[in-house]
C-alpha cells in the first residue's frame, strides 16, 4: 500500500480507515440503482425520498424512527463488536436478545418489588440472562472445541422457540390474542423523548454502552487484552493473558449487552414481550454488519448503526414516494457487506486481514 | 404414546424428503471443503434455489424448468461469492455471513417485486415436482412405501452421494481438487491451477444448493415462503463436518438430520407444543457438533 509521507496529506491520512465503508456505500448505491433502473424506477427519486424519509418530516419525525430504530441496531453492533474485537464469532446476538426482552419483561410483570428497585432488577436479569445464554457456546468451544461460529448461530433457534413456547402457553396474554405477554406496569416504562414516535430515554443508555465499550477497549488493560487475543491469540497467551478467562468475560459482555438491547425494546417500545417483535426487523443481524463495516470499532458502530438505521428507515419513505419495495434497504446493506469482505478490510480481531497472514 | 405409531413406514418415507435438501446442500458444502474453501453461504444459496426454482415454475409452468432455473442461478450467485473470495481474496465468513444476508432480503425484496406479495408465495400455476412410485419396488412390504413415492430429486440425489464419490476418489480431477485442499502449494507446483478449482468447487455447491431449494419449494410443497431454508444450509455445513467432508458420511449426517427433522414432525401430532417440536433438528445439530469436537484429538479452530 502506498502511503504518502507527505505533511500537508496528514489530515487526509487520519481519514484512511473511513475509505473501505465509503468505497462499499458508495458501490452498494451503484448496484442499488442499476437494480432501480431494471425495475423501471428513477433512483435519484428514490434516493432523495430515502433520504428525507430517513431525516425529514414534520418536527423531523422521521430522524427520531432513525435515532429510536438505532438504539436496538447500535447495541447489537456493540454486541458484536465487542466479540469480534476478542477474534470471537459471535452470531448469537438474536438469541442472547430475545431471552434478555423475555427476562426483562417477566421480572417486570411478576417479581413484586416496587418500581424503583424492580426497573434495574428486569434490566440486570435481562443482561445477566443473555450472558448466560452467551457463556455456554463460550464453553462448548472452549472446553470442547464445538465451533463458535456455528453453534452460536444454531442456538439462536432454541432460544427463539423457547421464547414462542413462554408466550404461547405459559405466560401469555389469552385476552389480547396474540402470542405476548401482559403489559407491565406503567411505572416500568421508559420516558419517550418525542411523543408520537419510538424514540425514548433507553438510547441514552445506548449512548453510555458505546462509550464504555470504546472507554475500556482504548484506555484499560483488560481492553487492551482483548484487542490483543484477536490480533495474536499466541502471542497473548505467552504474554501470560488467561486465555480462556478472557473468552468466557467477552462472550459473557457480548451475549449481556445483547441481553441489554432486548430488555430496552421491551421497557422503553413494546412494555410487553411479543413473539418475533425482535427478529422480524432484524436487529440483531443489523447491528452484525454495522459491526462489520467498521472493522468493530466502538465509535465507529455507532455511526455505522445510526446510518444502516436511516436506510432502513429511510426505506419506508422510499417505498411511500416512489414504490420502491423498503426490503431493497436490506439488500443495500448486505451489498455494502459484501464490498467490505471484498476489500477484505474486515478481520475478526483487530489486525487487518492481511497483517494475519502467515 | 405408543411408540409404534411414531416409528413406522410413513415416518421414514418423509425422513427421506426432509434428508434431499440437507444432502445436496452438504454434498455442495463437502466439494468446497475438499478444496480448502469453507462456504458457510449455503443457507443463503439454498434459499436462492427455493426462490427461483417457485419464479421458473411460476412462469414457465413446468417443474423441470422451474429446477433448472434454480440450477442456473445458484451457479450465477455462487459465481459472485467465487469472485470475492478468489481472486479478490475476501474473508470467507464475512463474505458467507454477508451473502446469506443479501439473498434474505433479496428474496423478500423480489417476492414483493416480481409478486407483489408477503411472506409467501403460493398460485396455481406452480407446478410441483410430483412423485414417481417404482414399480415392483412400491408393491414390496415396508422397503415400498420408504423407497418409492418421492420427487425425482430424491433419487437423484442419491445417484449424486455416488457421482460425487466417484469424482473425488476414483477420477484424476478428484484427487487434484483433494491436493488443492490438502497441499496447495504442492499442487500448484504440479501444475494445478488452485484458483480455477477452488474456484469451479464454488459453482458447483450453488448448482448443488440450487436443487437442494428446489426440493424444498417445489419437492416437499409448492410454494416459497420468506426464509423457508430456515437453518438447514447450516445444518448441511454441520452434516459436512459429521461426515468428515466425505460423500457417504454426508450421507449418514443428513439422514440423522433428516429424522430429526421429520420426527418433529411427527410429535407435534401427539400434542407436543410445536415449540419443541421445532427445536428438535437444531438441538440433534448442536448434539452433533459436540460428537465432532470430541472425536477429535485437538481443540478447533472458532471457525
Amino acid at each position: 500500500m502506498a502511503v504518502t509521507t507527505h505533511t500537508r496529506f496528514r489530515a487526509l491520512e487520519s481519514l484512511r480507515p473511513l475509505q473501505g465503508p465509503f468505497i462499499a456505500i458508495g458501490g452498494a448505491m451503484v448496484i442499488g440503482a442499476l437494480l432501480m433502473l431494471l425495475s423501471g424506477h428513477n433512483p435519484l427519486e428514490a434516493y432523495s425520498s430515502m433520504l428525507l424519509g430517513a431525516v425529514a418530516g414534520p418536527n423531523f419525525v422521521n430522524l427520531a424512527s432513525t435515532l429510536a430504530r438505532a438504539t436496538p441496531i447500535v447495541g447489537m453492533g456493540i454486541s458484536a463488536a465487542i466479540a469480534f474485537r476478542a477474534g470471537y464469532p459471535n452470531l448469537g446476538g438474536e438469541g442472547q436478545m430475545v431471552l434478555g426482552a423475555l427476562t426483562a419483561a417477566l421480572v417486570g410483570l411478576y417479581v413484586p418489588l416496587p418500581a424503583p428497585q424492580l426497573l434495574p432488577l428486569a434490566i440486570l436479569a435481562g443482561m445477566v440472562v443473555g450472558g448466560l445464554w452467551a457463556l455456554f457456546p463460550a464453553w462448548a468451544q472452549l472446553r470442547v472445541g464445538v465451533p463458535l461460529l456455528i453453534s452460536t448461530l444454531l442456538l439462536n433457534y432454541p432460544a427463539a422457540y423457547f421464547a414462542s413456547y413462554m408466550v404461547t402457553h405459559v405466560v401469555r396474554d389469552v385476552p389480547s390474542g396474540m402470542t405476548q405477554t401482559y403489559l407491565i406496569p406503567d411505572v416500568l416504562h421508559f420516558a419517550k423523548l418525542m411523543q408520537g414516535t419510538q424514540l425514548h430515554v433507553g438510547i441514552f443508555i445506548t449512548l453510555a454502552v458505546v462509550l464504555a465499550t470504546w472507554f475500556v477497549m482504548q484506555r484499560t488493560v483488560v481492553g487492551y487484552r482483548v484487542r490483543m487475543m484477536g490480533f495474536n491469540a499466541q502471542f497473548t497467551r505467552y504474554g501470560g493473558v488467561n486465555m480462556n478467562r478472557m473468552g468466557y468475560g467477552v462472550m459473557f459482555v457480548s451475549g449481556a449487552v445483547a441481553g441489554l438491547v432486548g430488555a430496552i425494546e421491551v421497557l422503553g417500545v413494546n412494555y410487553r414481550f411479543i413473539d418475533g417483535a425482535l427478529q422480524s426487523p432484524q436487529y440483531a443481524w443489523v447491528g452484525l454488519m454495522s459491526a462489520l463495516l467498521v472493522n468493530s470499532s466502538p465509535l465507529g458502530v455507532l455511526l455505522a448503526g445510526v446510518f444502516f438505521s436511516a436506510v432502513q428507515t429511510g426505506g419506508f419513505g422510499m417505498e411511500r414516494v416512489t414504490g420502491v419495495p423498503r426490503e431493497l434497504s436490506r439488500v443495500l446493506q448486505a451489498i455494502i457487506i459484501l464490498f467490505i469482505a471484498a476489500q477484505n478490510s474486515f478481520s475478526f480481531g483487530q489486525g487487518r486481514a492481511e497483517e494475519r497472514e502467515t | 404414546m405408543d411408540l409404534s405409531q411414531i416409528f413406522d413406514a410413513t415416518l421414514l418415507n418423509s425422513t427421506f424428503r426432509y434428508i434431499t435438501p440437507i444432502l445436496l446442500a452438504a454434498l455442495g458444502g463437502l466439494i468446497c471443503e475438499r478444496v480448502g474453501v469453507f462456504n458457510i453461504a449455503l443457507e443463503g444459496l439454498m434459499l436462492w434455489g427455493a426462490y427461483f426454482a417457485v419464479v421458473g415454475s411460476f412462469y414457465t409452468e413446468n417443474a423441470l424448468l422451474g429446477v433448472g432455473t434454480a440450477f442456473v442461478l445458484g451457479i450465477a450467485h455462487a459465481a459472485v461469492f467465487g469472485i470475492i473470495v478468489i481472486p479478490l481474496k475476501g474473508n470467507m465468513i464475512v463474505s458467507g455471513i454477508a451473502l446469506n444476508l443479501l439473498i434474505a432480503g433479496a428474496t423478500i425484496f423480489l417476492l414483493r417485486a416480481m409478486f407483489g406479495v408477503k411472506g409467501a408465495f403460493q398460485d396455481p400455476k406452480l407446478q410441483g415436482l410430483g412423485k414417481i412410485n417404482i414399480p415392483i419396488v412400491e408393491n414390496i412390504p415396508v422397503l415400498g412405501p420408504i423407497l418409492s413415492g418421492h420427487s425425482w430429486l430424491v433419487y437423484l440425489s442419491w445417484v449424486l452421494v455416488i457421482a460425487v464419490y466417484v469424482l473425488l476418489f476414483k477420477t484424476p480431477l478428484g484427487l487434484r481438487m483433494r491436493g488443492v485442499g490438502e497441499q496447495p502449494e504442492a499442487a500448484a507446483t504440479l501444475g494445478v491451477n488452485v484458483n480455477w478449482i477452488r474456484f469451479g468447487a464454488i459453482l458447483a455447491s450453488g448448482a448443488l444448493c440450487g436443487l437442494a431449494g428446489a426440493q424444498l419449494s417445489l419437492g416437499q410443497v409448492t410454494l416459497f415462503v420468506e426464509n423457508m431454508s430456515a437453518g438447514r444450509g447450516w445444518i448441511a455445513v454441520v452434516a459436512v463436518m459429521l461426515g468428515q467432508a466425505h460423500p457417504f458420511g454426508a450421507f449418514l449426517a443428513s439422514v440423522l438430520f433428516g429424522f430429526a427433522d421429520s420426527i418433529g414432525f411427527r410429535l407435534q401430532a401427539y400434542g407436543l407444543p410445536t415449540q419443541f417440536t421445532g427445536m428438535v433438528p437444531y438441538l440433534v445439530t448442536l448434539a452433533a457438533l459436540f460428537v465432532i469436537a470430541l472425536r477429535r484429538k485437538k481443540i478447533a479452530p472458532f471457525m
